[in-house]
Parts: structure tokens; C-alpha cells; sequence
């Protein structure tokens, strides 16, 4: 992954601005950004951020790659749109959030440890095993991502909400013992190896 | 009204604000013949409903005082009040009009002497202080109003307030039995100057306009200073009469925003920056005003003028679009939050009163134009279809200040007496 951060540091220079715009989805909106803060303001986890939307869109212009990339900003994006709906230049900024997560994500430089993308990884590849999210193993992976230990008292803590949906038949345990899946399982992951090849390639991820 | 005598070598103008006569009055004073319309009962439109001018900061009856009186010395004008265009039909050199003219119940009998007003109790909305107070339902617009000539509003019509009012006039002035008339009115060419209207300040959603109450637009904030006004030129907020001497004015209020207005209403910067000193004229060195801005645009050749405000210790400006306002519940205080552009900071700063900058959107969208003519994606007029004979001028064509609307009157009373003079050469008048 290292090599990608490489390639891309190589071919882009000291253009950011650029290297956004064309491997980052909905990249070619950030410099329509007239800087009028809106987003900032209007974003409800606004003052957990290290850097809010339009800081962020002035360090992409200002060539500022690895404070971007290493940011834990974009990570922070809930999706709640209030900042789409009061941009007064309609710039899709959750989507650019996400779009600037999963780039840096992709070339390896996003932050280590981030709570949203260490469960967005463990919700992927338990959703990759079956074609389809395995609750049970989701919740124990979720809960014993910090060792046994803490495991335990999370698992503990929740126990209530636990027992709650096992009685209103909303979790089962019989699917800890490898648990359903698609039918067609290897068609699901043609398909999504497919999309993989394709965003790469639009990405430039691939010569 | 049968004694309008309009041919194909009149020109009509539609709108009776700063553009509308402005046009009116070139054209006429170059010796054509002109119907001036207007739907109001009485000609100004929003300029009389201005406290100051910038950048002179001289007050608006003055240049409203000669431009009456230019009217009232032109035989070639002829004015037409609480008169609507509701169609246009024809062609260049040739097209009729159908005006609508709404009664007003009171006659050219008329002394404006006042008896009829006091004679009444019954109030309504005043309009003229964009209903910020109320006003007797018969009524003389404004100081200021031409033809001087008290209206008395529908609403009174068959309540025994008419009545008194009838009996109150000395001059056999009121006729209640008035009703409204339909004209057809030939024209060469025709002038479009309907002018602005601000936009719905309402529809801003996270600024609260309509739900707090010291959130108010800069139109309002006007009427606040103007001794003619509401609060006889004191500025009271509205929640609970108390002076306001903090006031944020945020700009871009509707304004350069593709979830409102998408054009730069030119304006508001200026007007922002003029409205400070009515701040300062109330408090003197007490008094303080925020600007919250995006970039400040200080119109045409202001920049002085942005200047000498930015010295003014009272005044202080933050680069930043305001994101919402809360209100205090104790005090009635709006609460502006936001993120500053100059480092990024969180702010939640309170004030006495918000005043909105608020956008300029046309009073007639160019699709409500009872004609064929073409507008810009923000509803301003850019020209008639084809070859046609109809000339926008003013804020009809695009956000003006007034400097600017007398300039664009002037050109369009240019291109329409072209086009009478042609009609009276193939006339063989001229």
C-alpha cells in the first residue's frame, strides 16, 4: 500500500488539488469551496474535529497532502447531510468525507486506531465471508477488539439490550456456529472483485 | 381614466419606482409621449422607502422631490396609479396593452387634508413600513406620495367606518361606489420597471426570520431608522421595544446561494456598511455592529467607503457565513453560531438584533412578464423574444442600486424612443 502513497506522491508533485480531483469521488467539487463556513458551522460534531469541511477543503488547495490524508476529520462524518443541505455552492460534502476516507484509506496513510475505521474494516470482511453481516460475530468482534478483558465488560454493560432482542427474536446464537449466507456466494464475490477492478482502475490504482 | 389617449408612438412604462420614472421622464422630456404605470396607489416605489442613500448618506426625498417635480412640470406624462399590465399584445411599433386599475375610493376631489383618517378607527398592515406597524385603513401612503391623494384600502369597503369616512371628507372626495375599471392602451414601445421585492427571508431556514422576533431584514432595519417610521426613527427591537445597540448584520442573506438566490444582489454589502452608521448615529461610540461577510463587495467605486467603516473602532467584521440562529429564551438575544475563515474558530456570539442583509429577487419573475421576453436563470428580464419593443430597466433586469437603475432607466428610454421615432417616420408624423 505504501507503494500506491509513493506512485501518488511521485505523479502528483506539488499539485493536491489535482491528485483530489481525480481519485476522489465527488473530488472535482472541492474547488468550487468559496469558503464561507457553513458546513462548519452547521456540522453537529463540529468541535470534535481536528480540521471541519471547510478547513479541510483550503488545506487540499493549499497542497497540505499529509495533514489531509493522516486526518482523523474525515472519519468523523456521520452523514447527516446538514452540511449538503446548507452548502450554498451545493458542494456533496459527506460524500467528499467519505470519498477522502476511503482514499486514504486505500494508499495506507489513514490514522491508525480511529474507532469509525477500525468498524468499518471489521464490518466489511464480516460481511465479505458470507455475503451478508453476521450480527452476532459483528457484536463479539466489536466488543473484543480491545482484548478479553475489556471484552467482557462491554459484552456485560449491553447485556440487557442483548437478552431485550434475544427474547423479541432479533438475534439468534445459533448463527455464532458459522451462521447463513448467500446463495450464491461465489457470484457475490465475482461481482464485488468486479467493482473492485473497476474503481481501481478509474482510481488509477492500476496501469 | 377614459382620457389616456395613448397611440403607437406612446411610450409605456410599467413600474413608478426610481427606474420607471426616471425612464418616463427622459422620454418624455425628449417630447415623446408616455403612460406612466403604477400598482401602488402612489409613485416612489422602494426608494422612498429608504432612511439614507450610500454613499452620500443623504436622505432619498430629495431625489425623489425632483423627480415629482420634473413630473408634475411634463405634460407629456401622463400617470396611472393602482394600475396593473396584465397584458401585452402586438408587435414592435404597434402593441396594446390591457391594464387593470384597482379602485381607490377617493377622487381627484382630494385635499389630502386628513379628515378621512381621523374619521376612521379601522386599521391595517402598513405596507409602507413593510408591516412592521399598523395604519388607518384610509390612508396617504407616505409624506412623500404622488399623486397626494388619500386610498382607502378594500378591507373598509362596506363597514360603517366607510361610511364615516364619507361623511368626515368636506370636499365630496370619497366614492365608495368605485369600482375597478379595465383599459386597453396603445403603445410603440414598451418600458419594463417593476423593480425588486426582498426575498422571503423566511425560507432561510436555520436564521429563524418569522420565528424571532429580533431577527429582522435589512429593508425593516430602513423603516427602524427613518423618523417616518414604526418607531419614529429609534431603533427599537421588536420583542421588546428595548434599543438595540449590539446588531449583527449577516450578509448573503438568500444571496449568492444556489438553495435561494443564485446571483450576488451587489447591494447589501453596501447597504450593510451604511446601516452601520445608523448604529453609530443612535449610540455613538456605545453602539456595535458585526458585519458577518463571505467577501465584502463594495460595489462600483465604494471601496473608500468600506474603508472608512472598517476604521470605525464601533464596527467590527468577521470573515464568516453565520451557520444558524438560536435565540435566548430569557432575553430575546439571537445567538449567531458559526466557524470563522480567519483561523477556524468556533463562535456562539449574542446580540441585541440581527439584521439580514436579505437578496434582491425580482418583483415580477420574468415568466410572469404578460409578454414575450426572455430572462436569466434568477428571473431577471434580459430582453424581449425576438424583435420585440420591450426594454427592461432597473431592478426588473437585474439587482441595481439606485445609481445604477437611473443609468439603465435612462438607456432603455433611449431604445424605445428609437423605436417611436421610426412608428413617426412610417407615420409620416415626424
Amino acid at each position: 500500500m505504501s507503494d500506491l502513497n509513493t506512485q501518488a506522491v511521485e505523479r502528483y508533485r506539488n499539485n493536491f488539488l489535482k491528485e483530489v480531483e481525480e481519485n476522489v469521488e465527488e473530488g472535482h467539487w472541492v474547488k468550487m469551496c468559496m469558503q464561507c463556513g457553513v458546513c462548519s458551522g452547521s456540522c453537529p460534531f463540529g468541535p470534535h474535529w481536528e480540521h471541519p469541511p471547510q478547513e479541510i477543503f483550503m488545506m487540499i488547495r493549499a497542497g497540505k497532502r499529509d495533514e489531509v490524508l493522516a486526518s482523523d476529520s474525515m472519519w468523523m462524518c456521520t452523514s447527516c447531510y446538514n452540511c449538503i443541505v446548507r452548502c450554498p455552492r451545493k458542494l456533496p460534502i459527506t460524500h467528499i468525507m467519505h470519498g477522502l476516507a476511503n482514499y486514504a484509506h486505500r494508499l495506507g496513510i489513514a490514522p491508525k486506531g480511529q474507532p469509525t475505521r477500525e468498524f468499518a474494516k471489521l464490518f466489511w470482511d464480516n460481511m465479505m465471508k458470507k455475503g451478508r453481516v453476521n450480527e452476532m460475530k459483528l457484536t463479539i468482534g466489536h466488543y473484543f477488539r480491545n482484548g478479553i478483558g475489556a471484552g467482557i465488560k462491554e459484552a456485560m454493560a449491553m447485556k440487557d439490550v442483548g437478552l431485550g432482542m434475544l427474547k423479541a427474536k432479533r438475534l439468534n446464537p445459533m448463527e455464532l456456529a458459522g451462521g447463513h449466507g448467500l446463495k450464491d456466494l461465489k457470484g457475490f464475490h465475482a461481482m464485488v472483485a468486479k467493482a473492485k477492478e473497476i474503481e481501481d482502475r478509474k482510481k488509477g490504482f492500476v496501469k | 381614466m377614459a382620457d389616456v389617449v395613448a397611440t403607437n408612438e406612446t411610450i409605456l412604462v410599467v413600474g413608478g419606482g426610481i427606474s420607471g420614472m426616471t425612464a418616463a421622464l427622459e422620454a418624455a422630456e425628449c417630447g415623446k409621449q408616455v403612460v406612466l404605470v403604477e400598482k401602488s396607489p402612489t409613485l416612489g416605489g422602494r426608494t422612498a422607502l429608504l432612511y439614507r442613500y450610500f454613499p452620500k448618506l443623504c436622505h432619498p426625498v430629495c431625489g425623489l422631490e425632483i423627480n415629482l417635480r420634473r413630473i408634475r412640470g411634463n405634460r407629456n406624462v401622463r400617470v396611472i396609479t393602482m394600475a396593473e399590465v396584465t397584458a401585452i399584445e402586438g408587435r414592435r411599433g404597434d402593441y396594446t396593452a390591457t391594464v387593470k386599475i384597482a379602485p381607490r375610493y377617493v377622487n381627484e376631489n382630494c385635499t389630502a387634508c386628513g379628515a378621512c383618517a381621523e374619521a376612521v378607527s379601522a386599521e391595517f398592515p402598513n405596507p409602507f413600513n413593510y408591516h412592521l406597524n399598523a395604519t388607518r385603513a384610509a390612508y396617504l401612503p407616505h409624506a412623500m406620495a404622488y399623486p397626494q391623494r388619500y386610498v382607502l384600502d378594500p378591507s373598509l369597503i362596506g363597514t360603517p367606518d366607510a361610511e364615516k369616512a364619507r361623511a368626515a371628507c368636506k370636499y365630496d372626495a370619497i366614492d365608495l361606489e368605485m369600482a375597478e375599471e379595465t383599459l386597453q392602451l396603445k403603445a410603440g414601445a414598451v418600458i419594463w420597471a417593476t423593480g425588486w421585492q426582498p426575498y422571503d427571508a423566511a425560507r432561510i431556514q436555520p436564521y429563524g426570520y418569522g420565528r424571532f422576533p429580533n431577527v429582522i431584514t435589512s429593508v425593516e432595519f430602513e423603516r427602524l431608522a427613518d423618523p417616518h417610521g414604526p418607531t419614529g426613527g429609534k431603533l427599537l427591537r421588536p420583542s421588546d421595544g428595548k434599543e438595540a445597540r449590539n446588531v449583527a448584520f449577516i450578509q448573503c442573506a438568500g444571496s449568492r446561494d444556489e438553495n435561494h438566490l443564485r446571483h450576488c444582489s451587489r447591494i447589501c454589502c453596501m447597504a450593510s456598511l451604511k446601516q452601520t452608521h445608523y448604529v453609530r448615529e443612535a449610540h455613538g461610540d456605545e453602539g456595535r455592529s458585526t458585519i458577518y461577510y463571505i467577501d465584502i463587495r463594495a460595489i462600483d467605486r465604494f471601496e473608500d467607503f468600506y474603508q472608512k467603516v472598517q476604521k470605525d473602532p464601533t464596527v467590527k467584521f468577521i470573515k464568516s457565513k453565520v451557520a444558524r440562529i438560536a435565540e435566548d429564551a430569557q432575553t430575546g438575544h439571537p445567538i449567531l453560531h458559526g466557524v470563522d475563515t480567519e483561523g477556524y474558530h468556533r463562535y456562539a456570539n449574542e446580540h441585541d438584533l440581527v439584521v439580514l442583509a436579505i437578496g434582491m429577487a425580482p418583483s415580477v419573475p420574468a415568466g410572469d412578464v404578460p409578454a414575450e421576453v426572455i430572462g436569466d436563470s434568477s428571473g431577471f428580464l434580459e430582453a424581449a423574444a425576438g424583435d420585440g419593443a420591450i426594454f427592461g430597466a432597473g431592478c426588473a433586469t437585474s439587482a441595481l442600486d439606485v445609481n445604477r437603475s437611473v443609468q439603465n432607466a435612462t438607456a432603455a428610454a433611449l431604445r424605445a424612443i428609437q423605436v417611436v421615432n421610426k412608428v413617426a417616420r412610417a407615420e409620416g408624423t415626424a
